[in-house]
């Protein structure tokens, strides 16, 4: 495909574009910031950047919500009788396990966190140099 | 073949049944946690035999009997299995020895809790035949792990975990989008299905984007050169049999499985992806062993070592020729068995003195030969000096350098090799030999049941390189070696043997 800034900005791939930025902001926080607590945001903002591309992904729009039921689907023929077509399904569930796994990570960073500010009584990385890496 | 979800129903039962029982005693959790690896042990080994009856064509688990491309379906083949046995012998050492290790720490039944689930997720991970599912696998390995590595709750330990946390979840966020793009692509998760729908209508661009992703977040997980700096924290502060579980078996199911499975057989190779491999991997190599040399703390030494010896597993693999990936696959197993030892050694001394740095050691093996003993066989054997397990494999890669005319390279990991023998004299010499210190003269042997799993590991690093004779070279490597080598054909013999 040919590369234009036309297409780039098109209405389509506006919305890609802010995803990438709202990635980058989140990547920005992580290696910039020096506070763990921002750390751990900054993580989330990435986490969320994907969420939202993964959605996007499945999106159509003027789509319909993907459940069959007795108005659109002929169970005796097995086929589809709808007008519009529909949102993709799969990008939501993948989604929603994506969710789950990073409540799972953002509270053991935050678990983590808390035991480092009683150990060293900062949340400052500067401050925290027993390791060398 | 309905053995394969046990490989991950047992452990993940395991570790629940710990979480409930385990808290009554120690004792209780000490057997659950040391029956579910001896299962899967027995369970990897049936279906070895199993898979050898089928003429290693791979085995399809249909879960749930929903037929691939539909639902998520466990593929066994020769790299999985080669794999599975790897780790669940790794996994069996290390729990017999955490039984005495751990009782300095409270609440055994959580870290027994979650080392299940770690193995839970290692074992899923290579069995996997479906794309988001191994990045589920993924991350649960690597929560559990972030918790093992803090299981100390001390100051390093602590700051170490917050490292490898943040760093390792970036890598699965790149890889995550690295899924997103191949599903955009190609609408399906299942990984055969994807491999055909790539070589239905092929397009670089995304491929090339997508394996620039993967790249990125397995050889972060595989801790390659650029993306090292979380592992010599991470490995050194978690507890020694944690130590010898993430050095040994860890980062090469999780990372170098993972991106040789995704890229080899999914999205298939590229000769400059090879190249990229092999860069990355002599890099590896060289930095791992010039930081290792300064190094005087026991473990962090090690851990910098894990970073060379991956770098000959990717060197390998990447040189793309049946001999190299040979020789890589080879050098996958041969580490993870001889680096648990060296890490299960450093336990011992750690247990026995309190102290991990060299300097204040001297004069060991006079008081515990045991552990004296195998740490040595195991020095020799990361060196490369024959008889033992290492050797063969670093003379295969060294071998199949050549053949590919890449002397420039051959020279590089000759170099490595005595570099690691050399910071495997220092610890000797330091640690082993000598007079004893002062200090030290009350020391006893580690107790027998650390004593048993590092002769296991011993014995193994002495007879390993048995390995290579033509007959049982054939029922473990060769498969192996055959699924890498048949590239993006695996779609088509996946979809061929569902039955």
């Amino acid at each position: 495909m040919e590369f234009s800034w036309h297409w780039c900005f098109s209405k389509k791939m506006i919305e890609y574009l802010l995803c990438l930025i709202l990635f980058s902001v989140g990547l920005y926080c992580i290696l910039v910031k020096r506070n763990l607590i921002k750390i751990i945001i900054g993580l989330g903002i990435m986490e969320y950047a994907i969420n939202l591309f993964f959605i996007l992904l499945g999106y159509k729009s003027g789509g319909q919500f993907p459940i069959l039921s007795k108005e659109n689907f002929n169970i005796e023929h097995f086929t589809l009788n709808i007008t519009q077509p529909m949102v993709d399904p799969i990008p939501q569930a993948l989604i929603l396990t994506a969710i789950v796994i990073g409540l799972a990570v953002t509270c053991l960073l935050i678990a983590i966190a808390l035991r480092i500010y009683e150990k060293y009584g900062s949340y400052d990385i500067r401050d925290l140099n027993k390791l060398k890496g | 073949m309905l053995l394969m979800p046990f490989f991950v129903g047992v452990p993940l039962l395991g570790a629940f049944l710990n979480s409930i029982l385990g808290k009554i005693s120690d004792r209780i959790s000490d057997f659950i946690g040391n029956l579910v690896p001896a299962t899967l042990v027995v369970l990897s080994f049936l279906s070895l035999f199993t898979l050898k009856s089928l003429n290693f064509t791979p085995f399809v688990y249909k879960m749930a009997g929903w037929v691939p491309p539909f639902g998520i379906c466990f593929v066994l083949d020769g790299l999985s299995i080669l794999m599975l046995i790897t780790v669940n012998i790794i996994a069996l050492t290390a729990t017999i020895f955490s039984i005495p290790y751990m009782e300095k720490y409270t609440d055994k039944w959580k870290y027994y809790t979650l080392f299940l689930l770690m193995l839970t997720a290692m074992n899923g991970a290579v069995i996997t035949g479906d794309i988001f599912n191994l990045f589920v696998w993924l991350e649960i390995g690597a929560i559990s792990s972030y918790a093992l590595v803090a299981f100390g709750t001390e100051q390093e330990e602590l700051e170490a975990s917050f490292k490898y946390a943040v760093m390792s979840s970036s890598a699965s966020l790149f890889i995550l989008i690295g899924i997103g793009f191949l599903y955009s692509y190609t609408s399906t998760l299942n990984m055969a299905d994807i491999g055909k729908t790539l070589l239905e209508k092929p397009n670089s661009t995304l491929v090339g984007f997508v394996s620039v992703l993967f790249l990125l977040g397995f050889g972060l997980k595989s801790a390659l050169v650029p993306f090292h700096s979380w592992l010599p924290d991470a490995h050194p502060s978690a507890p020694a049999p944690i130590s010898a579980m993430l050095s040994g078996v860890l980062i090469k199911s999780l990372g170098v499985y993972a991106l040789t499975r995704v890229i080899f057989n999914i999205i298939g190779t590229t000769q400059l992806f090879l190249e990229i491999l092999v860069i990355l991997g002599s890099i590896s190599m060289v930095v791992g062993v010039l930081l290792a040399l300064y190094q005087w703390d026991y473990k962090r030494l090690l851990a910098y070592h894990s970073i060379s010896q991956v770098g000959y597993i990717i060197l390998g693999i990447g040189l793309g020729t049946p001999f190299g990936i040979l020789g890589g696959l080879f050098h996958l197993v041969n580490h993870s068995v001889f680096k648990s030892l060296l890490f299960l050694t450093s336990g011992a001394v750690e247990y026995t003195t309190g102290t991990r740095d060299l300097q204040k050691m001297g004069g060991l093996s006079t008081k515990m030969p045991v552990t004296g003993n195998t740490s040595l066989i195991a020095s020799m054997s990361i060196a490369g000096i024959p008889p033992f397990n290492g050797f063969w494999s670093k003379l295969i890669i060294v071998i199949a350098c050549i053949q590919a005319n890449k002397f420039w390279l051959a020279l590089i990991a000759i170099i490595v090799s005595i570099l690691t023998l050399a910071s495997f004299l220092k610890i000797q010499k330091y640690a082993f030999f000598g007079d004893l210190k002062e200090g030290l003269q009350s020391i006893k042997e580690a107790p027998v049941l650390m004593c048993i799993s590092m002769i296991i590991l011993a014995g193994l690093c002495i007879f390993l390189g048995l390995v290579l004779l033509p007959d049982i070279k054939g029922f473990f490597l060769d498969p192996a070696v055959k699924v890498l080598e048949n590239g993006v054909e695996y779609s088509r013999i996946v979809f061929k043997n569902i039955r």
